[in-house]
């Protein structure tokens, strides 16, 4: 600075220059120990630069970077951490893998283990359909309640899971069929109506009488192989109760007569052709704990 | 007062204002050599004696006895629960003082502490200056102890200036060198004693001297060792006068009729020399010996007036009492007084005013409302958290169905086995799945929080029940120890479907 600097009279130090108000600054020194922290923040920059990826370099055919002297980056931690991660999970999947349902739900430890788990997968694998707090929707089963078209043991759980419902690439998948009775021509447009009447008089909301007498008829002909008789469903072919509240797809007039005319075959992947046993025992035990879990022969004692 | 950048050059401006007016507004020559930091001026206290001297080596004595054997200190809580009288147990999560035991959630009452130690502090700034930077700040405690070391080995003030001065030699070597490494050992010790506050005393102890405690424990003290060896051996007065925001907070705290350390300027001007015999008529008592000066940490002349960097520690009392003594003046040239007005009057100390009758009042305010909350609360207490997702579940059988995460804290040193109600709904069930035994029970182990899932049920028939009206009612959780009769309730929700008008 080649202007020349006033000094301030009191106490015998230049000024900055700078004046606000007649208030002149006093260019005083820094304090010793707040440049040597400078300093070594400096040299601390410099070390980080050799220690650490900074520098971008060109390849020949990509944008990459110096890897540094430690040779490590961010990105390695984050795949060490997840794989020590892995590591340590190892012992307790071993262990639900060798342990049967049953056995998991009465050690408290490996049922935590079993419940975070599953509802980690859960958010990553169902959620999509039957939504994150396993509520379902319309065609997509409430898993918090107590209705199970498929059976609510555990054992049956974990079969739908593992298996899927109508996913033809797995022989053992869940299979039957809801056909679309008017679609199919089996059934004419009055009797499917009548049908429908005659279901729901089960849960006392009919309209016409005489229309429940006459579909009685067609229900014990055709509906009753899988609905039984009594209309209260079958487990082992996934035909839903239709005396009780819950309904899949919708209990009014309109989507019962809709589902009588089209049919229905929800679909379920075989979730083993992605996932390992492990996981989806943990699933199961998870989706068993929403509330809804039936008591099975090897829960029974749990419950 | 000036402030900032100007702080050190505002000791000049009193007494030695007439020196440098002589330069007149020199305007420097072009080049001038600035240099890049401020170099440290060496200061070298000399030993006082006197009532204020004795009263920081009793301050000493008990804030330094505190601090390193306070975690020695047993107390008895019975099982289940540390024997150490001040424990912050951060693993466990849990503050141990005496017979209060803190939980995380319980922060609030170490926020309150803080509040009440800076309303103490205003109040006792408002009334007499800077008396925590004096006596008890741990920047002072611990400075005053580096500085006795360095006495004792290598002698008062001026033989230090001397060591200082002379070559290095054998004598400068090993007198330099053992004193550092007793600031080394101090400091140390100061880490080690810091530690203690965070894990059982003796067992960290053994841990320590045989190499196995956490590392943690390590770094603290590898931290404090460093900390206190350079804030208290090598800094100095310049943490006060540099990184301290307490000074410039002070400006405001202060007013005319506080108590401050400062100089007589009525009695004591004009200074001079005095040779004994020599009449006192037509001059000022201080005899410009300069030892108040000598004695001052922070390197400063009390003389000057009030300034930035003056810690108010009153040592300079102390010599110049000793300097009156001798010279067969009255004590108190340099006394605690209020501040001289322009017109060099000081006005009388008046404890009582605006400002320390509002910290004084909410002082106790605010620690009557903390002792009030701490000694009503209970050792049970609960809290629950309604499922967001789904709200509720339609059962079969038309009966609905609510989740509730509830979380029971049993802050006794024994294992609970409390039962749990439900009130507020008709026909209830409670139901927890996977679960072995009476679904109303929950055991929860000494000093431990229970996770309860569990879930409530009503049956189609209650639904239409008016308590159902909003789509939701009141439900309280209620727990009871059958043992002690106490109890704790939580209060949450429980929504039904909306009706179909």
């Amino acid at each position: 600075m080649t202007r020349p600097r006033e000094t301030d009279d009191v106490t015998g130090i230049e000024t900055t220059g700078h004046e606000w108000d007649g208030i002149k600054e006093l260019d005083n020194p820094l304090p010793r120990w707040w440049v040597n922290i400078f300093y070594a923040c400096i040299l601390g920059a410099i070390v980080f630069w050799v220690l650490y990826p900074s520098w971008p370099i060109w390849n020949g055919q990509e944008w990459t970077f110096v890897r540094g002297v430690i040779g490590t980056t961010p990105r390695d931690d984050v795949e060490k951490a997840l794989a020590r991660q892995a590591a340590q999970r190892a012992r307790w999947q071993e262990q639900i893998n060798k342990t049967p349902l049953a056995g998991i739900v009465k050690d408290p430890e490996l049922l935590e283990f079993a419940i975070a788990g599953g509802k980690a997968a859960f958010g990553d694998n169902c959620a999509p359909c039957h939504g994150t707090g396993a509520q379902g929707g319309p065609g997509f089963p409430n898993l918090n309640d107590d209705e199970w078209l498929w059976g609510g043991t555990l054992d049956d759980i974990h079969q739908t899971i593992t298996h899927g419902i109508r996913w033809e690439s797995d022989p053992e998948t869940r299979m039957s069929i809801m056909q679309g009775y008017l679609k199919d021509q089996i059934l004419s447009r009055e009797e499917v109506s009548d049908v429908v009447q005659y279901v729901l008089n089960f849960t006392g909301r009919a309209s016409d009488p005489q229309a429940v007498e006459r579909g009685a008829k067609t229900f014990a002909d055709i509906c009753s192989a899988c609905h039984g008789a009594d209309g209260k469903g079958n487990k082992y072919v996934g035909a839903p109760d239709l005396t009780n509240d819950i309904w899949l797809y919708g209990g009014d007039p309109e989507t019962i007569f809709e589902t009588v005319a089209n049919g229905r075959a929800g679909q379920m992947p075989a979730w083993i052709e992605r996932l390992d046993p492990a996981t989806i025992k943990e699933l199961a035990i998870y989706v068993h704990s929403l509330g809804g879990g039936l008591p099975g022969e090897e829960t029974a004692a749990a419950e | 007062m000036a402030q900032g950048g100007m702080a050190r050059s505002s000791r000049m401006n009193n007494g030695s204002a007439g020196k440098a007016a002589t330069q007149a507004s020199a305007v420097s020559a072009p080049g001038t050599k600035h240099p890049l930091y401020k170099s440290r001026e060496p200061i070298y206290p000399k030993l006082a004696h006197g009532t204020y001297r004795r009263i920081k080596w009793a301050i000493m004595v008990v804030t330094l006895g505190i601090y390193y054997l306070l975690p020695w200190l047993r107390f008895d809580r019975g099982p289940n629960a540390p024997d150490q009288a001040v424990l912050l147990d951060l693993p466990g999560r849990r503050f141990y003082f005496f017979w209060i035991e803190i939980w995380p959630q319980e922060v609030y009452y170490l926020t309150g502490l803080l509040i009440l130690g800076a309303l103490a502090l205003f109040l006792a700034t408002s009334l007499f200056g800077r008396v925590w930077c004096g006596y008890t700040c741990p920047q002072t405690v611990w400075t005053d102890l580096f500085i006795h070391v360095e006495r004792w080995i290598q002698g008062d003030r001026n033989r230090r200036i001397r060591l200082d001065r002379q070559p290095w030699n054998f004598e400068k070597i090993w007198k330099k060198g053992l004193t550092h490494l007793v600031w080394l050992l101090i400091a140390v010790a100061t880490g080690g004693a810091w530690v203690f506050y965070f894990a059982d005393a003796p067992t960290l102890m053994h841990e320590l001297l045989v190499g196995t405690a956490p590392a943690p424990a390590y770094i603290a003290i590898g931290a404090f060792t460093f900390t206190t060896y350079s804030l208290g051996g090598l800094m100095r007065e310049q943490v006060c006068i540099y990184m301290c925001p307490w000074p410039r907070i002070q400006g405001a705290m202060f007013d005319e009729y506080t108590l401050l350390v400062s100089y007589d300027e009525q009695r004591g001007e004009p200074r001079g020399p005095h040779k004994k015999g020599e009449p006192w008529e037509g001059r000022g008592d201080c005899v410009d010996c300069r030892q108040c000066v000598a004695v001052c940490p922070m390197g400063i002349d009390i003389r000057d007036g009030p300034q930035l960097e003056c810690i108010q520690c009153a040592l300079c009392i102390d010599a110049c009492d000793e300097i009156m003594d001798r010279v067969g003046r009255p004590r108190r040239l340099i006394r605690y007084a209020t501040l001289a007005t322009p017109s060099g009057k000081r006005l009388e100390f008046k404890p009582i005013r605006p400002r320390t009758v509002i910290y004084a009042t909410l002082i106790v305010l605010i620690g009557g409302l903390m002792l009030y909350s701490l000694l009503t609360r209970s050792d049970l207490e609960a809290s629950v958290l309604h499922d967001r997702n789904p709200l509720y579940v339609r059962l079969s059988d038309g009966g609905v169905r609510n989740g509730y995460q509830l979380k029971v804290l049993n802050k006794s040193h024994d294992a609970r086995d409390l039962k749990l109600s439900i009130e507020g709904l008709p026909a209830v069930s409670i139901l927890r799945p996977l679960h072995e035994g009476p679904a109303d029970r929950i055991r929860v182990d000494p000093d431990d929080v229970a996770a309860v899932r569990l879930y409530l049920k009503v049956p189609k028939a209650v639904l239409r029940d008016s308590a159902f009206d909003d789509g939701e009612a009141e439900v309280t959780f209620r727990l009871t120890d059958p043992a002690s009769g106490s109890q704790a309730e939580a209060h949450s929700v429980f929504r039904v479907p909306t009706r179909r008008r």
